[in-house]
């Protein structure tokens, strides 16, 4: 029944207005021109090989992509700190409890984004494409502590 | 304001805030402490102090005849100008009244505690206690619907949990609220007293690290001491706060990594559940540590067989050498039994192989039973509170079922086993959940809203008869139940299950308000309901939250007796601690009581 009205058809993101209200934020990307033309896009499904207990194996695809531009929809999870330059993106719109709010309570199948500029406001319901440089392996924010394993780093957003 | 109303305004001024300018003792004012068992002291001062002005007496006398050692003054806690006397890891003995007194030399403070014994002679050998997390009456009363059913104005069966000789209704407020969370709530049962929300194994302190609160002993601690097993086995991830308050001692119980690590040191015999990211060392994808710490590694060290799967939960459980057991069956929680069983939605597809809480139970009991001195059991529904949270009922109801299950082959493992186990079966907190009628599709017209059947109009659901596991094989049928949750986000109302994976009722948009997620707008009958929670700022509830309603405990075995009328939550741990007799002093070796005891056997 839900797969009928699902998100992803219904609302597929409409550029012009966007991309106007992005222009300010291309000036400050400094990687930009390098990820204009990506093409590949990734998506959740074709990311990882396995995902078990014990850990993910990523995909030949995602290896290959490494430090290569790409592009993956999904939705934002509510950033832990406003002021975070960094989100994260899910498969499906998260629903995080008010009183447990931290990274605990994310999916392990997650991508962190970090961001080439500001980032603005999306509803988080609202299925999102961000576009930037695929990074792979563990990596700790020096200023939350949030562990990573995939990031988009350089990122734009478009919603 | 008139003259005469100036005097007792000005006390009541002074009364509430007196903590302010008062020192704050802990364990707090009330608190009841079973005899030997451990905890920090603390008194924190409302300024700095000059160390020849404190003065600190317990029963009139100096506090280190009682405790046994002298505490640290810390005259600038955390950098601030704050000074706090802190004494970790202490007992008392012998039970009584003991009343402190702390004073700057200014201000002075009281609190009183109640060390009890408990009896000589144990009475249980095991102890399982159920929790069904944020379990409420309404969820009970759907439960036993769907799965016994109802004829001639009766239901056809009772639940396993009913069919118990002792209930009471447990009260669950805290320190700081009259709303529990699951950590405060479980931390109440575990320990005997009381904290505040988020809070673990520790009383709610102003130290700036976490992990520095006053630390209050855990049933594990004190039932390991006593040479017996203990486990606890969860659908949610086992850091998640129910399972934790078996071992943890933190302020915030989102501090997943250090919890496991606190599994691991609290030497627990078998803990199952989901949230294996916080297991795995950094380098590995998929952890969610910070650090680069094997604990799958270190626990197979300290011999624990590991099951990922059903089949591997089984295999280690059946091999009669196994007496430790880590079972990690899901990177989040594991999926609950409408998912698992019927729906096949959820994470079922990425984790096929996934035990539900009736089979992790009975894995346990294989395990913890090969210690011959008794062991103590905690058993964790804990998506009826997720589910509830996510405002998905048909999910939280087959959970309840679930849970039910559990109940009934626990009843029947204790008496195979000789009738001395104390079951104990209630919830952590509850949930504004009620059963309110049914919900007839066949009824006329397309407004959702007027098939809701109410009174005699709502008659029974048209369920299937039930599984021999008192599950109906389909939730979507034409006339069911309707459970309404009375504290809710902004939502669009469906007025039916969610077959396609769990609810998600609402998400913030991009001016941060969290607003109902349009994702079900369009669903045919979907109705917007406007919320009556905050929906701006921190705290915007974007889910169901908890009701401060009391919950229910049912109880039989040996000590089950003691279970009536209304008790504090607290109260649940004075029942088993004292039916496996755990306040025989234990004490650290620099008690004065032990050292007294020592020099006595060498005379």
């Amino acid at each position: 029944m839900l797969e009928s009205c699902s998100i992803s058809e219904r609302e597929r993101p409409t550029f012009s207005r966007r991309r106007f209200l992005m222009l300010p934020l291309l000036t400050f990307g400094t990687f930009w021109p390098l990820l204009a033309r990506a093409t590949e896009v990734l998506s959740f499904d074709v990311l990882y090989k396995s995902i078990g207990v014990l850990g993910i194996q990523y995909s030949d695809k995602a290896l290959a992509l490494r430090g290569k531009a790409v592009r993956m929809r999904g939705y934002m999870a509510p950033p832990l700190k406003p002021e975070s330059k960094f989100f994260v993106l899910t498969r499906e719109p998260v629903s995080v409890c008010p009183f447990c709010a931290s990274d605990a309570e994310w999916p392990a199948d997650i991508i962190v984004i970090y961001l080439n500029g500001t980032l603005a406001p999306v509803n988080f319901s609202h299925r999102i494409e961000v576009e930037g440089r695929l990074e792979i392996g563990s990596w700790v924010d020096p200023s939350t502590g949030f562990v990573s394993q995939v990031r988009i780093v350089d990122a734009e957003v478009r919603g | 304001m008139r003259p005469h109303l100036i005097f007792p305004a000005l006390a009541f001024f002074a009364a509430v805030t007196l903590p302010v300018h008062a020192q704050t003792i802990f364990p707090i004012n009330r608190a009841d402490i079973v005899a030997g068992a451990h905890f920090d002291f603390k008194v924190e001062f409302a300024g700095v102090v000059d160390p020849k002005l404190v003065s600190v007496e317990i029963n009139g006398e100096d506090y280190v005849k009682t405790l046994g050692k002298a505490a640290e003054l810390i005259s600038r806690e955390d950098g601030k100008d704050v000074s706090s006397l802190l004494l970790r890891n202490v007992s008392i003995g012998r039970p009584g009244q003991y009343t402190i007194t702390a004073t700057d030399g200014t201000h002075t403070r009281s609190a009183t505690w109640n060390v009890y014994a408990t009896p000589k002679k144990r009475i249980a050998k095991n102890v399982i206690l159920f929790i069904g997390d944020g379990f409420s009456i309404g969820h009970r009363t759907a439960a036993r619907i769907l799965s016994k059913g109802i004829e001639d104005g009766k239901y056809k069966g009772k639940l396993a949990m009913d069919d118990m000789p002792y209930m009471a209704l447990l009260t669950t407020e805290g320190t700081d609220s009259i709303i529990t969370d699951s950590a405060n709530a479980a931390h109440a049962y575990t320990t005997g007293h009381k904290s505040c929300v988020n809070a673990l194994g520790v009383y709610c302190s102003r130290a700036a690290n976490t992990l520095e609160h006053p630390k209050v002993d855990t049933l594990t601690a004190l039932a390991k001491r006593k040479g017996m097993a203990v486990g606890a086995v969860t659908n949610s991830e086992i850091e998640d706060a129910t399972p934790a308050a078996m071992v943890a001692h933190t302020r915030r119980r989102s501090d997943y990594n250090d919890i496991v690590k606190m599994f691991y040191d609290s030497k627990i015999d078998v803990m199952m559940g989901g949230g294996s990211p916080n297991f795995l060392p950094k380098s590995t994808p998929g952890s969610k540590r910070s650090d680069d710490v094997d604990f799958i590694e270190l626990f197979k060290l300290a011999n624990y067989s590991l099951a990922t799967s059903k089949t591997e939960m089984q295999a280690a459980a059946n091999d009669a050498s196994t007496t430790k057991l880590l079972g990690l069956y899901n990177t989040g929680n594991v999926d609950g039994a409408l998912d698992l069983k019927f729906l096949k939605k959820g994470s079922v597809a990425k984790f096929p192989d996934q035990p539900d809480i009736v089979e992790e139970m009975q894995a346990a009991l294989k395990v913890l039973s090969r210690n011959k001195e008794g062991f103590v059991l905690l058993v964790e529904s804990a998506r009826i509170d997720k589910y509830s949270h996510s405002m998905d009922p048909e999910r939280a109801i087959y959970d309840t079922i679930m849970l039910d299950n559990a109940v009934a082959r626990a009843k029947e493992w204790a008496k195979e086993n000789g009738s001395n186990t104390l079951i104990l079966v209630t919830a952590d907190h509850s949930h504004p959940v009620s059963v309110i009628g049914t919900v007839n599709d066949e009824l006329a017209g397309n407004e959702m809203r007027n098939k809701v059947s109410i009174y005699e109009d709502a008659g029974y659901p048209n369920y299937p008869r039930p599984d021999t596991d008192g599950y109906p094989s389909k939730v979507d049928v034409s006339r069911r139940i309707r459970l309404v949750f009375g504290a809710t986000p902004d939502y669009y109302d469906t007025f039916q299950p969610f077959m396609d994976g769990e609810f998600v009722p609402a998400i913030k948009n991009a001016s941060g308000v969290m607003v109902a997620n349009d994702k079900y707008k369009d669903l045919a009958g979907a109705v917007l309901r406007e919320g009556n929670l905050p929906n701006k700022g921190a705290r915007a509830a974007n889910q169901g939250v908890h009701s401060g309603d009391d919950v229910i405990l049912t109880a039989m075995g040996p000590g089950a007796e003691k279970v009536h009328g209304q008790m504090e939550n607290t109260d649940l741990f004075r029942i088993i601690a004292e039916a496996l007799s755990l306040g025989n002093p234990d004490r650290p070796e620099s008690n004065i009581t032990r050292s007294k005891m020592v020099k006595r056997s060498r005379q």
